[in-house]
């Protein structure tokens, strides 16, 4: 998700962006994606340098990142995980899941771990139902998540090899 | 092409286009409203339909619609008085209460807010609805403005007015779902944004979401400081507008009945702004000559309006060199005071407080601006209350307002001229202003001193002025939206205007943020403006130049306007700042 370049090598790229743009102003949202996926989240210094290069106030750029739950104002990990929390999912332990990887990774949802390897979060249906309950990292599936143990190999996947 | 209906079994006809709301309105049946705002006379429009007060039932229709916001239909049969059109707007009313501070006995806004009233029209006894409350932060952090988030209703009508009117955009609707409310960006307090102060959002706000600083125990306790000599000034637009808080008519002159009433407060002098009007004339005028004179950069912009001040340092920050540089006329009145008249009754100005009483907001934040104490070691002006806040402090004080006998300012800081009152309406700076520079540039008698040209409510006028064989090319703006699309046309090198006279609220400062609360009836602001053309013409001079307090005042301490010491004393400088 996060890009090696320098700060300044994500400005340009983002400037590029907005520049190869005819209507700007009219692209905020297509703006805002294009910087989450380089820098990884929204923070206020990249809120208000698009709200300047688009010409709009930086408030409207705040309230449309505030409204939109894919929209992040805070650093995500290297892995996202997803819980689903869709109705099938739920029926069959969403919760649970949930609560047991809050208790591996020792945050709650919504929050990324002090090393920034993993960010907590959960999403609605992906289509699924049949694995339920699942958990996505970084968009990769995994399915029917009963056991602490199971849960506990799949984030060992992700985790660098010590 | 023209629409039959029907509404409440009347048969009507009204244009295609027109919401059902309009169409109730031609025929004398009243919707309640409460986020729904027009002020067709600024271009304001606040059609979001989120509040859903003003439901209606449609016949065939299986749900209620907005009257606001739903267009009239062919044959549409509409019933605004149903009982399930009642009981839905009863319940709209209770959900908004059910999050909604039960405080309204200590509100700013009590007995002037939109949602009391509507919940006292619709019958509103109880509320059925319990639950969450929201909790967000008052934000007390600038001078003028007080956000009590907890009170929004989240009509966005201040979002409306700040973005689209104002084009500063300092507000938006931030989060979803129950969280939503209106913040700034980042959520940032407001004296850390572009804010311009001008206080319109505060004009708008139908609740005690948006209010101005409350200063008045502040006076009062300046009034019962024995060591402190309290001086008063009161701005142009007061005059004609305070009355409307003691029921009198729109556009009743009270300025007899003003000064009266601050001396029953205590002050120890009653001082006019308009006195530093006709000095500001001086000074801008001959500012105006000497640029023409020595190839300055055109053209010069007035800067009595704070809001306008700080629009220019947030939005056009490499043009800090063509506005005027005087301050603005309460400030050079505080300075004044400090400086001349502590002087001459030989006191120390330390113990002098000066109020100001503005129609306006920004002026509050403008007094809290550091490079405006120059001139003396404290501040121009120490205090600032609105047009509200005095009709505040003269209930408080159980004076009668209508019993009062007229009386006169103190002399010498008194005096004015008919030039000066019209400072409070748009166009009436650069009126003033003509009047004397047509007197001092050709040293003939101007016989008409009415420019009926640049009077009214439109956004831009224009007029040329040919003064000593010299064509003035002169504007006049109201409004910041307006003043936004002028400056971007001097940043274009487009614009060849002399002189332009920019005021941040609607009217002038007639409009103030700080006045009488109009609830959407713009037809007051006329008659505030038709009080002070009135006051005017019932001046013996009119002409700024002619004050004899003036030529005193330039005699006795100033020397040359335009000079070194009027320099040091009256005149100010700007600083660029961030837009965000």
């Amino acid at each position: 998700m996060c890009d090696t370049a320098s700060p300044n090598q994500f400005v340009k790229k983002l400037d590029d962006y907005i520049d190869s743009l005819t209507n700007k102003k009219e692209n905020l949202i297509g703006v805002l994606h294009y910087a989450q996926e380089i820098y990884g989240y929204l923070p206020n210094n990249v809120q208000w340098h698009i709200a300047q290069k688009l010409d709009i106030p930086s408030a409207m750029v705040y309230g449309v990142v505030s409204f939109y739950s894919f929209f992040t104002m805070i650093p995500r990990g290297e892995h996202v995980v997803n819980v689903c929390t869709g109705t099938a999912c739920f029926v069959r332990g969403a919760e649970k899941l949930k609560e047991e990887l809050e208790n591996q990774l020792k945050i709650k949802a919504g929050e990324t771990t002090p090393d920034n390897l993993f960010t907590l979060e959960t999403l609605r249906c992906v289509g699924a139902c049949g694995l339920a309950p699942v958990m996505i990292v970084d968009g990769e599936v995994h399915g029917r998540m009963h056991e602490p143990q199971a849960i506990n190999e799949v984030l060992a996947k992700y985790r660098p090899e010590s | 092409m023209d629409i039959q209906l029907t509404i409440n079994d009347i048969s009507l006809t009204v244009p295609e286009g027109m919401s059902i709301l309009d169409a109730a309105r031609t025929i004398n049946i009243d919707i309640p409203t409460l986020c729904y705002l027009k002020l067709n006379e600024m271009h304001y429009n606040n059609n979001i339909a989120s509040c859903r007060v003003c439901v209606v039932e449609i016949e065939g229709r299986r749900n209620l619609a907005s009257s606001c916001s739903t267009p009239v239909a062919s044959g549409m049969v509409v019933k605004t008085d149903s009982l399930r059109a009642i009981q839905a707007r009863r319940a709209m009313v209770e959900l908004l209460l059910s999050d909604h501070p039960k405080s309204c006995l200590t509100c700013a806004k009590n007995q002037d807010c939109d949602l009391q009233s509507l919940a006292s029209e619709l019958g509103v006894r109880h509320i059925s609805y319990e639950g969450e409350e929201s909790e967000f932060e008052i934000d007390r952090s600038s001078s003028s403005i007080v956000r009590d988030p907890n009170k929004c209703i989240r009509c966005r009508r201040c979002e409306t007015m700040c973005n689209e009117v104002q084009t500063v955009g300092v507000y938006s609707a931030v989060g979803r779902g129950f969280e939503t409310v209106v913040k700034t960006a980042f959520d940032l307090p407001l004296s850390q944004t572009a804010c311009t102060f001008c206080g319109q959002c505060i004009a708008v706000c139908p609740t005690g979401a948006l209010t101005e600083l409350d200063q008045v125990d502040k006076v009062w306790k300046a009034l019962n400081d024995p060591n402190q000599f309290v001086v008063v000034q009161t701005a142009p637009a007061v005059r004609v507008a305070l009355g409307e808080e003691f029921d009198l008519e729109p556009g009743t002159i009270v300025t007899g009945k003003m000064v009266a009433a601050l001396r029953r407060l205590g002050f120890d002098r009653v001082f006019d702004t308009d006195f530093a009007a006709d000095l500001t004339i001086m000074e801008e005028a001959t500012e105006l000559v000497h640029r023409i004179k020595h190839g300055g950069r055109l053209p010069l912009l007035t800067s009595c309006c704070p809001a306008w001040v700080k629009f220019f340092e947030h939005q056009f920050p490499d043009l800090l060199d063509i506005p005027s540089t005087c301050k603005s006329p309460h400030e050079m009145l505080g300075v004044l005071i400090k400086s001349y008249y502590a002087r001459t009754l030989g006191i120390d100005p330390k113990t002098i407080t000066v109020v100001s009483v503005m129609p306006c907001v920004a002026k509050k934040y403008e007094a809290a601006r550091p490079e405006l104490a120059q001139g003396s070691e404290t501040a121009d002006v120490d205090i600032v209350i609105t047009t509200r806040e005095l009709a505040r402090m003269v209930r408080e004080a159980s004076i009668h307002f209508d019993h009062l006998k007229d009386q006169e300012f103190d002399h010498p800081l008194g005096e004015s001229t008919g030039a000066s009152v019209i400072f409070g309406a748009t166009g009436g700076v650069l009126e003033a202003a003509l009047r004397t520079a047509y007197e001092v540039i050709t040293g003939e008698t101007l016989e008409k001193v009415e420019f009926e040209v640049l009077r009214g409510m439109d956004g831009l006028k224009e007029a040329v002025i040919p003064i000593a064989g010299r064509d003035y090319r002169a504007a006049v703006i109201h409004g910041l939206g307006n003043a936004r699309k002028v400056l971007e046309k001097i940043q274009a090198g487009e614009s060849n205007y002399d002189v332009i006279e920019i005021m941040a609220c609607p009217g002038g400062c007639i409009g103030g943020g700080g006045q009488p609360y109009h609830h959407g009836n713009l037809d007051i602001l006329t008659d505030r403006a038709g009080a002070l053309y009135r006051e005017d013409r019932n001046k013996p001079l009119r002409k700024s130049h002619e004050n004899p307090a003036i030529i005193g005042l330039y005699k006795d301490f100033l020397g040359e306007p335009y000079g070194e010491r009027a320099h040091k004393l009256l005149h100010t400088s700007y600083v660029g700042r961030k837009k965000i």
